[in-house]
């Protein structure tokens, strides 16, 4: 044993390097495939292959929303993924709050049926959803898709309130009414403020859910391209740089709100 | 002193009523909750009527239906049965945002995600009170709970004891026609609980409220209130003021639940006019107060304070109530001696002894000795 050296100070400095190591090799390995999606934002490309650097360039910036089909995929998740996130923010909330709150004749049912569409496979789910629309002759398409993704992604909000509920101290909603507030305003003043971080995760959760689905939406979207379908499309022609760039605007706007959320929070305490 | 009374509000502009009318009244009111398909009572009929201005307190062990008694005043338990009435009103099925009577929380209940003042404003603003009266009165509040330069605060930047008064003038405020206080010291420290006790005493003095108070804690409803309700199972065992309470507790419960009492068994040997007298043992004589309805032969709990014995080792002469007993321990707890004493029956009877001459101790463990008191000071329990 003593000769090994076991000096006080010096496995610690041993294992701190071996840690530093492999804190740095775990975070290149999530890092890089963001990395590369960026850096080919940049490729002076001449083929219809993105794939081997050829020089820098910012002409892909100027060009982004030069190819239609392409931009208007974008549009169209963009605007399923604020959709679910508002019905699936609304709805789910609802039920978490439901859940959470009180004890009602199916309410045990209701926590089962979150959890098996939250573990349900993807592409099991999507194809009965097709069945389902096909049975009811809806026809396939944007709104088959919206209605899709608020159902897959309806569980998690639900979820996230209601851990957030069961915190709350109901004496707070009490005294709310106990100081002349009627249902409604106690909801608006007292219980929604204590909820919303809660309501707010649940729905940014569902956003991100939904504008990247590739497996659900390809069974339910008729005619419709999102910008998941469309890439998969491409994959065959080459992916133009335009695809990642989106895909580095897309990252960076969810990469600030969570900056601004971490240094909200620090204010905050 | 700030009296928050003075003021033009609305709320001190109601009609004024009579003051033979209660601020309070409970009729007959019964909670009964249903729980796996069976009936569970909470409250099993109680009647009050608290009067305007008087610091009422609901005292008994917990589950005992006191909460639920004052949660049904504030309206968020609708009785089973029975009326409540604020100031003659029947308010029963009224919901407690439009009865006029606010409440103090155990967990204080304040909203944290809003300031001090937000907080104590939270129902003047709901009253639509004018904004200048709303600042004028949210000021005038805080002075009295002394909280003046804490406004702008958030609720968990504060100690308890600061939360507490907080939450006092947030429903002080409103000027209720009633406050109800559920265990409000609770969470408070002995040292500090002590100090807000003789606080909330003032208060209530300064601005006139009829106070209802909710508590486990004997001394700190004897010590405040003008009138104690003490519960158990469901049901008010007596009624009365702190001193009655202590001095002539009606049932067997309140006697074992205020303070330390010695309860004691026998048979009316005879009655003599006002008194009746009972054997315990051979040498044992007990004097009580008779009421009119006791005859030779009936069963007697009765009870006296141990501070109202009197501990002898030679036997005393005179009109009193008279046990021997054998000294199984002596506590020396400095104001005074504590004695344990065993009858001949095997009751234990335990003795306080003021230290107020330098009276040593009067018998050690072992000896035998006379217990003697007034008659008047012990009866006979329901």
């Amino acid at each position: 044993m003593t000769t090994r050296g076991r000096a006080a100070g010096r496995r610690p400095l041993l294992a701190g390097r071996g840690l530093q190591i492999y804190t740095w090799l775990v975070i290149a390995w999530l890092v890089a495939p963001i990395a590369v999606m960026v850096l080919f934002g940049f490729n002076d490309t001449q083929g219809r292959y993105n794939t081997s650097w050829q020089g820098f360039t910012l002409k892909w910036y100027g060009k982004l929303f030069e190819i239609g089909d392409l931009t208007e995929a974008l549009v169209n998740s963009l605007l399923i993924a604020l959709l679910t996130m508002v019905i699936a923010g609304v709805l789910g909330s609802l039920i978490g709050l439901a859940l959470g709150r009180y004890r009602f004749r199916g309410s045990g049912t209701t926590n089962v049926v979150m959890f098996a569409a939250i573990s349900c496979a993807e592409i099991v789910m999507g194809a009965s959803l097709l069945s389902l629309f096909v049975t009811l002759a809806v026809p396939l398409g944007f709104w088959t898709i919206v209605i899709s993704h608020v159902m897959f992604s309806i569980s998690f909000v639900a979820v996230t309130v209601r851990a957030r509920v069961m915190t709350l101290d109901r004496s707070l909603e009490e005294a709310a009414r106990d100081l002349g507030a009627g249902t409604w305003t106690t909801f608006r003043l007292v219980t929604l403020p204590m909820i919303f971080p809660g309501v707010l995760a649940g729905s940014m959760l569902a956003f991100a859910l939904s504008i990247d689905d590739f497996v659900i939406t390809n069974f339910n979207a008729g005619g419709t391209v999102t910008f998941p379908l469309w890439i998969w499309g491409s994959t065959r022609v080459g992916i133009p740089p335009q695809v990642n760039i989106m895909g580095t605007l897309i990252f960076a706007a969810g990469v600030s709100i969570a900056v601004i959320n971490a240094l909200m929070a620090r204010r905050r305490s | 002193m700030t009296n928050i009374q003075a003021g033009t509000g609305a709320a001190v502009a109601a009609a004024p009523v009579s003051a033979d009318v209660p601020a309070i009244e409970l009729d007959s009111v019964v909670k009964e909750y249903v729980s796996h398909g069976e009936v569970v009572p909470a409250v099993k009929g109680v009647s009050l009527s608290i009067a305007e201005g008087e610091f009422f307190s609901l005292l008994g062990p917990s589950g005992c239906g006191k909460t639920t008694t004052m949660r049904m005043i504030a309206g968020f338990e609708e009785p089973t049965r029975g009326t409540v009435r604020l100031r003659g009103e029947d308010v029963t099925n009224v919901p407690p945002n439009k009865r006029d009577v606010n409440m103090v929380f155990q967990s204080y209940a304040l909203f944290p995600h809003m300031s001090v003042w937000e907080n104590v404003a939270f129902g003047l603003r709901r009253k639509k009170v004018p904004g200048d009266e709303i600042k004028r009165r949210v000021g005038d509040i805080l002075e009295v709970v002394d909280l003046v330069g804490r406004e702008k605060r958030r609720p968990k930047e504060m100690s308890g004891g600061q939360q507490q008064r907080v939450a006092l003038a947030r429903a002080l405020v409103n000027r209720p026609r009633a406050l109800l206080l559920d265990e409000p010291l609770g969470a408070l420290d002995l040292k500090l609980r002590q100090a807000m006790q003789i606080e909330l005493k003032r208060i209530q003095r300064d601005v006139g409220i009829t106070f209802v108070y909710v508590t486990h804690d004997q001394g700190e409803a004897l010590t405040m209130s003008d009138r104690i309700a003490v519960m158990n199972d469901g049901l008010v065992e007596q009624l009365a003021d702190p001193r009655e309470i202590y001095e002539r507790p009606a049932t067997k419960f309140v006697a074992g639940f205020i303070g330390t009492s010695n309860l004691l068994s026998g048979t009316v040997q005879h009655v003599t006019g006002a008194t009746a007298v009972l054997a315990l043992g051979p040498s044992d004589r007990i004097v009580i107060p008779a009421d009119g309805t006791a005859s030779t032969g009936d069963a007697v709990d009765l009870t006296v304070r141990p501070e109202k014995i009197t501990i002898s080792t030679e036997q005393p002469v005179g009109d009193l109530s008279i046990v021997r007993g054998t000294v199984a321990e002596v506590v020396y707890l400095g104001t005074s001696n504590s004695y344990t004493v065993v009858l001949a029956d095997g009751a234990d009877i335990t003795v306080f002894q003021q230290n107020a001459h330098d009276s040593t101790i009067t018998a050690g463990r072992g000896d035998t000795v006379w217990l003697s008191w007034q008659p008047r000071h012990s009866y006979a329990l329901r």
